[in-house]
Formats: C-alpha cells, structure tokens, sequence
C-alpha cells in the first residue's frame, strides 16, 4: 500500500505581479503537472495567485536549527551594516 | 543534556516563539500534537459526508454553488492539515490508516445525520460557530505548521457560518413550515454542538500539560461558555429558540447558564455509537479502497513520462 504513497511537494504561490513567490505549504502529487493543478485547487481558491512553484520537498535542503547560533553569528555585531548607526546632525536633509 | 533541551524548548514557548518541524522537542509534545492535528484532519474530511448529502437537493443553484463551494473549503482544510501533521513525521498513509482502523477519531459532531435542508443551516451556525471558536485561538498555537494552517483554516471558514445563519434565516422568515423545520434543525443540532468542546476541564485530564505547551489556549468550559453567549443572543435574531429550557442569563456570572450536558450521550458516540458512525467510517474506506487504482495509475503514468523525458534527452 505504502510503495504507491505520491511523493511530498512543496508549494510558492506569487499572490499577486511584482512580489515574489512564498512558501504556501505542501501537498502529494504523482508528478510536477498534478502537483501544480492541486495546488490551484488547495492553495488558490480565493484569487491567492497568479503564479505557482512546485518542488519535490525532498530536494529542499535547510539549515540546521541547533547550528543557528553559530550560522548568523557573522552578523551579530555589525550594527554599522545599518543605516540608523550613524549620528548625523539634524540640518542634514534627504539622507 | 535532555534536560537543557527541555528547559531551551519551554523557554520558547513562554516567549511565544514558535516551534518549527526542525526544532528540538520532547517526544509528548510531538505524539499529543500528531493526535490533535490528525484528529482534526480527519474531521474536516469525515465532516463533508453530512454536507455532501446535500448538494443535490440544494433548493436552488445559489444555494447548490455556495455549498459546493463550503465542501471543496473542508477538503483544502483537511490537506493543509494533514501536511502539517506530516511535519512531525507521521506519514499520510498512516493517519488514513488510523482512521480507517478506527484508531484515530474525529469529531463526534459529524456521526449525527442531516434529515433536512434545515440542517444544512443548522451546520454553518452551531457547528461551524462552535468550531471557530475552538479554532481562533489555534491561530497562536506553538508549534507553527499548525498554527500557519490554523489562520489560513479560519479565514475561510467565516463565510461557512455566514452562510448557515442565512440559511435559517430565510427559513424563518418562511412559512410555517419553514420555520418549524429550522427549529427543528436547531433542537436536533445545539446540544451535540455544545458538546463539541470536548469533556469538562475536570475530566480533561490533558488540559493543563496543553496549556503550558501552548498548543491549547482556553479549557474547555471556558470556550463552551463563549459560544453558549454568543448564540443565546444570536438566536433571537432568527425569532427561534435553543432548546434548553435552563437558558437564562445571570447578571451576577455575566455569562448565560445553561442546562446539563448528557455526557452519556457523548460518550456513547464517541464510542461508535452514534447514529452515523459506521456509515461514515465506511464511506471512507470505501473511496480509498475504490480509488486504489486512481493512485496507482498516476504513479505508473509520471513512471511513464519520466522515462521518456530520458530518453528524449539522451
């Protein structure tokens, strides 16, 4: 029974032109043509967009969570990568 | 060492952060949320056999699309559901499995029949009321899979209790026939709606370990008393009655009490035996073992397809 189990799809929906696709969630399709037409009809019912991904979730690779600390460590002490760091007098417009 | 984990995991959940399928997490909070989410899978999808016995004597196309419409909304539901029990790592076979085998449950709500189209009123007010309720503060439950579905689940079922309390509405602005067949709906479904809320919290043993994991926000009773306010004032719009004659409001709780719960009644069909149970049962099994070949066929096609695609680019 098991062995005919369609495998896991992972599902990006563009709400709308212009924006980027982002995570919907997931479905089980035979292959990327059944994949796209169930997520019409799971994800999209209500106009939700006008563009959809589809990628087998097992060729998604992620981060480790326990390894989070470690990963964006890089980045925790450089405020200055921010433009609110710097103290300007108030005379100076439009920056 | 399991110690820390622990004490990390429920520091996040005291900061109202949420869990992730990647994160650390003890093994109960796992098998308790697999339980729930699966349970509440099964219902939506178990939850479109009563509606479905209805969409063609819809009394008329309006009517017929909008209830199209609510039982193609359960089935979404169920999907975003079950793939979020998956993220646990159970598999969907194995939650079919479990329902099939009657292992795994779901809500007794839907092991009543609907003998009229009252009913179908009836559904969208109390039993879609009840479930919106319960399903709000689901919204900010911890583990996030569950609560993402939870905010895309409560979205659209607004409209599906919209579109009940119209339905009775019109009904009882009717004839008198009309109207008695909405009361009618009303006295069969208030007290198994009532009972959606599960046990009372002190025979709901689990409630205090789900609250501090923040995968339950409110007991039992608590959510019941809402909804119990809440319809007592909508029923009067409708110019109908609940059919509790213990309904009276005091001024000194703010709350409306109410009548005893024939928990009897709700053991029982939780049990399996209800008036529904095992059609409903059946007709579950019965589409997945007759759609055995659908899922077969589909393998076997994009097996197909895939080999040609080499060849072509070999």
């Amino acid at each position: 029974m098991s062995n005919t189990e369609w495998p896991l799809w992972e599902v990006f929906i563009r709400s709308k032109q212009g924006l980027d696709h982002k995570h919907a969630g997931s479905l089980h399709a035979a292959d990327a043509q059944m994949a796209i037409e169930n997520a019409r009809d799971v994800y999209t019912r209500r106009m939700e967009g006008v563009s959809i991904w589809v990628v087998e979730s097992k060729y998604i690779h992620a981060s480790n969570p326990t390894e989070a600390g470690e990963l964006y460590d890089p980045a925790n002490d450089k405020a200055y990568r921010h433009p609110t760091f710097y103290n300007l007098p108030d005379e100076v417009k439009h920056m | 060492m399991e110690k820390d984990f622990s004490e990390i995991f429920q520091s996040k959940i005291d900061e109202e952060l949420k869990i992730e399928p990647k994160d650390w997490m003890p093994e109960k909070y796992r098998q308790t949320l697999i339980r729930q989410i699966s349970q509440h899978a099964h219902s939506e999808i178990v939850g479109m056999l009563p509606e479905g016995n209805w969409i063609s004597r819809a009394p008329s196309l309006r009517r017929k699309a909008i209830l199209l419409a609510k039982v193609q909304d359960e089935a979404g539901h169920g999907l975003y559901l079950y793939s979020a029990a998956e993220t646990l790592g159970i598999t969907r076979d194995e939650m079919y499995e479990q329902l099939h085998s009657g292992k795994a449950k779901y809500s007794s709500i839907f092991n009543y029949p609907t003998l009229s189209w009252a009913d179908i009123g009836a559904i969208g007010w109390l039993v879609d009321g009840a479930a919106i309720m319960n399903q709000v503060p689901l919204c900010r439950s911890s583990y996030g899979p569950y609560a993402r579905a939870m905010v895309r689940i409560c979205k659209e079922e607004s409209f599906h209790q919209r579109q009940g309390f119209e339905i009775l509405l019109t009904l009882s602005k009717g004839t008198e026939a009309q109207k008695r067949m909405a009361q009618d709906a009303i006295n069969r479904w208030w007290w198994p709606s009532v009972m959606m809320f599960g046990p009372k919290d002190d025979e709901s043993p689990n409630t205090i370990q789900s609250m501090q994991w923040k995968i339950k926000r409110f007991t039992n009773d608590e959510l019941r008393q809402k909804f119990i306010d809440v319809c007592a004032e909508q029923v009067k719009v409708l110019g109908l009655a609940l059919p509790d004659p213990d309904l009276k409001w005091n001024e000194e709780r703010k709350h409306y009490d109410f009548g005893k719960i024939n928990w009897e009644e709700f053991w029982q069909v939780v049990q399996g035996n209800g008036p529904c149970n095992k059609q409903r049962l059946e007709a579950r099994k019965k589409a997945w073992e007759e759609g055995a070949w659908v899922r077969e066929a589909a393998v076997a096609y994009a097996e197909k397809r895939k080999q040609k695609e080499s060849l072509h680019a070999a």
